[in-house]
């Protein structure tokens, strides 16, 4: 039989669609291959919201838990710490929280729900160190006699104030992370989630 | 257009891309008349890429560790997302793999495609057969079931008796007195990467000398005898490039259809894949009532069973069943047969092979039931089991296909090899 | 070794030659009906949760069966567990080796290693038995650790042994009947049972009926594949004689 007569045409259009349906199951074996490197229940589980008793926090002090393996401080301002934070909005770099690193409700000048109770990520925003506390205003701190409160950062010197604002001119670019969470009671929090439970 | 071809000849000035494209696919040309047993070789290496591809998605979330072992099956089972569905296919891809392989290797008894010039095709092939055994035994200790636990155990005791160095044998496999985490975790870096790398290479050498020597074909006739005097081309040849990439798509795609059937409406199949006693954590100090081997192995536990203990050891019995695969190398030089294909010889090839493949399938069974399965029989033959003789009988019909082999093929009454292929 | 080695191969003739072949009861459950694994995931928490621990099952996953998670923490979270935790016990192991001569078996994966027929006839197959320090034997695990967790449901049953003579040589017949009645009928309790057993197979492999639904799918899918990749490989062979 002659060779002639083959029909490109048919051949074009069945190399097609075989290859197209043989793409899809390509692509739909991929999908659950690629979806298994997400975090799995475990990993939820261990990330899940966590509850704080905040009921023994001193006033000027604060107390650390952990959250998706990583430090959350909650810090009890006293008034005057509070009145502090206006005063030094000059020094900082987003001073008004411009840049989304808090939940809306916590973009205010105090970054929190209530202002007595700060919640704040310790993961520096520079490299992820996490700072250390320097509460006290003055020389108490060993920061100098302006320093009027906040943290400072060991690994190359950023500094944050009493909102976790970060100042100007220090390697940290954005002010620390306020995660998501919420009152369960007066003295509960929880940290992780906006809403009660989940 | 023009900036592909322009990229294709840089690539080719600098790497043998379009040369080796034209030798092993488009210009490589096979016998036009391959029929079902042609697939399997194929099938074999996507089950590879398979293998390998589930195989590293489960080492992201498996634990080699003989404490955490069991448990990170059920979290890869139910916490990570999709993880039942890479198991199940790892487990069912397993099982498909010896399938293919032993279908692919009756095609080479069929046709004769271990003779000259393809002994060493057939060499490479058998020792790739020897490293799935050793993969496969080596994966099934990583689930820590008590299949798993005591199957290794018996297993690595085997070794224990072959004479003066067995129990140090065996005690260096183990790194332990008993299959432990030590074992786990050796065996967890042989099975992930040791033998992986060894089946790759091993899969070139047999890919590299099929292609030095060309495919055979059903009929047993070399079709580079007949070549077309202007072109050089096998008269009787086709380029495997497009006609054999669009069969192997066919059989790719109905091979899924059975891939998937299993994977998704009956993964254990039966307790064969998956074994139920499998389902239990190791114990140690709990040997299971019912040991046998996944069902692949079967064949050659048989033989191990049937050869009673002789000279006080248990050695013969494991020499025989070493001896049971071992024996697949000679093949090329046993088989003095006038022609290469069963279409051709006489009716002794044809009854040998269907003995043997019966001895074959009957031993496979049996070595997945406890020996008193058929009862006992009477005093006349010693109150012995049913099932024991008939493995004895067998393991003995299995070892004349080959012993007899030179004689049998060689006053086979066969019949003329055609000129040119047939259907 | 070499005895162990032997030992294990000639195993399975000691195990059969002295097992009674009992006869399963069909446990006939339904995958599909979440109702009655809920039932059983009750009967689970409330009896079996205190030995036997699932390691492999977090309480979250229920959501499967159409309950909340606070539907899941009011009703089956007795503990500090979060429902994010997996199905864990705090009785020590050295404690319940103590207790019962054995630690009782994580039941994860018990209904793929023993099935739903066994659990079933396991179940409702307890009697009783002073020779055993905990009082109680079983038909289908002959002289197992485990008292009779489920007895004030079903109450207490004795073995009653019945001989017959039959064509010269001695029949026994194992028959259980029931002493003491407990809070359950029998159909009840069976029913029961039924539901608990259905649960452990649930538990045994949660994402099986998410698996055949998808099967079809991908069968379907496959089929319609073939047609074009079959149509391609027989338009190129026109081209071989």
């Amino acid at each position: 039989m002659a060779h002639s007569n083959i029909d490109r045409g048919k051949r074009r259009f069945l190399v097609a669609t075989t290859g197209v349906m043989g793409g899809v199951a390509g692509v739909a074996v991929a999908v659950p291959f690629v979806l298994s490197m997400n975090p799995s229940a475990r990993a939820r589980a261990a990330g899940a919201p966590v509850e704080v008793d905040i009921s023994k926090v001193e006033p000027g002090m604060m107390i650390t838990v952990e959250w998706r393996g990583k430090p959350v401080w909650i810090v009890r301002r006293t008034p005057e710490m509070l009145a502090s934070l206006p005063k030094i909005d000059a020094e900082l770099a987003d001073p008004k929280s411009i840049v989304k690193q808090q939940p809306d409700y916590a973009r205010n000048e105090a970054r929190s729900i209530k202002p007595e109770y700060l919640v704040l990520v310790g993961i520096c925003t520079h490299l992820g160190c996490s700072p250390s506390q320097k509460l006290a205003a003055g020389l108490d701190s060993g920061m100098g006699s302006d320093w009027l409160g906040g943290f400072f950062c060991p690994c190359h010197g950023s500094k944050f104030d009493l909102a976790g604002r970060v100042f100007k001119g220090v390697p940290a670019p954005i002010n620390l992370e306020v995660p998501p969470y919420a009152y369960l009671s007066d003295t509960r929090l929880i940290v992780g989630s906006d809403t009660e439970g989940a | 257009m023009g900036k592909l071809k322009a990229l294709l000849n840089w690539i080719d000035e600098r790497f043998p891309l379009t040369a080796n494209w034209k030798a092993h696919l488009a210009e490589y040309y096979a016998p036009k008349n391959f029929n079902f047993w042609y697939f399997f070789g194929s099938l074999a290496m996507l089950i590879l890429v398979l293998q390998i591809v589930t195989g590293i998605l489960l080492t992201m979330h498996y634990k080699a560790d003989a404490s955490q072992a069991f448990a990170s099956v059920e979290y890869i089972m139910r916490d990570v997302p999709w993880g039942w569905l890479i198991r199940y296919m790892h487990s069912t891809g397993a099982s498909l793999f010896f399938i293919a392989i032993y279908l692919h290797m009756y095609r080479a008894l069929l046709y004769g495609s271990y003779r000259k010039p393809r002994e060493l095709l057939w060499l490479f092939g058998v020792l790739i057969y020897l490293c799935l055994m050793a993969e496969a035994f080596f994966g099934y200790l990583l689930p820590w079931g008590q299949m798993s636990y005591w199957g290794a155990q018996v297993i690595v005791n085997l070794f224990g008796a072959v004479p003066f160095i067995g129990p140090d044998l065996s005690l260096w496999i183990r790194g332990d007195y008993v299959v432990s985490d030590a074992t786990l975790n050796r065996f967890f870096a042989f099975h992930v990467i040791a033998v992986p790398l060894v089946l790759l290479g091993l899969v070139a050498a047999h890919l590299l000398a099929l292609h030095e020597v060309g495919s055979n074909n059903p009929d047993g006739i070399e079709i580079k005898n007949k070549k077309d005097p202007k072109t050089g081309i096998p008269l009787d040849g086709i380029a495997f490039h497009p006609y054999y990439v669009v069969k192997d798509i066919v059989g790719v795609v109905v091979f899924l259809m059975v891939f998937s059937a299993i994977v998704f409406f009956a993964p254990e199949m039966g307790g064969y894949f998956l074994e139920h006693n499998n389902f239990v954590p190791a114990d140690p100090l709990n040997t299971p009532l019912h040991i046998a081997p996944v069902w692949y192995f079967t064949p050659f536990y048989s033989v191990l069973r049937a050869v009673p203990p002789l000279l006080n050891s248990q050695f013969p019995g494991v020499m025989a069943m070493g001896l049971s695969v071992m024996i697949f190398f000679l093949l090329p030089w046993l088989d003095r047969g006038a022609v290469k294909s069963i279409r051709y010889r006489g009716p002794i090839y044809k009854a040998a092979l269907a003995l043997f493949v019966t001895a074959f399938l009957i031993l496979g069974y049996l070595g997945t039931e406890p020996t008193n399965l058929w009862g006992q029989f009477g005093p006349w033959l010693g109150g012995a089991d049913r099932a024991t003789v008939a493995a004895r009988v067998f393991t003995v019909i299995y070892f004349l296909f080959f012993l007899l082999m030179p004689w049998y093929t060689r006053i086979d009454k066969t019949k003329p090899e055609p000129e040119r292929v047939t259907s | 070794m070499r005895k162990l080695f032997i030992a294990v191969l000639f195993a399975p003739l000691a195990a059969f030659a002295s097992a009674d072949e009992l006869q399963l009861d069909r446990a006939n459950i339904d995958p599909h009906d979440a109702i009655s694994i809920q039932r059983g995931v009750r009967v689970f928490v409330n009896y079996c949760l205190n030995c036997h621990s699932a390691n492999s099952m977090r309480y979250n996953r229920l959501t499967d069966l159409g309950l909340t998670e606070q539907q899941i923490r009011e009703n089956l979270l007795f503990t500090a567990d979060k429902v994010g935790d997996p199905m864990t016990i705090s009785a020590g192991r050295r404690d319940q080796r103590q207790w019962f001569g054995v630690e009782p078996p994580d039941l994860s994966v018990v209904a793929r290693s023993r099935g739903a027929d066994w659990l079933y006839t396991y179940l409702r197959t307890f009697y009783r038995d002073e020779k055993r320090p905990s009082g109680w034997n079983n038909l289908a695990f002959p002289n197992v650790g485990m008292p009779h967790a489920l007895w004030q449901l079903q109450g207490s049953q004795v073995l009653k042994i019945e001989s017959e003579e039959h064509q010269g040589h001695k029949v026994e017949h194992k028959k259980l009947v029931l002493e003491h009645p407990g809070s359950l009928s029998t159909p009840e309790y069976d029913r029961l049972t039924r539901d608990l057993v259905n649960y452990l197979s649930y538990m045994g492999e949660p994402d099986k009926t998410k698996r055949s639904q998808i099967g079809i799918v991908v069968l379907f899918f496959l089929l319609l594949l073939l047609v074009p990749a079959w149509l391609l490989k027989r338009e190129y062979w026109k081209d071989v004689h």
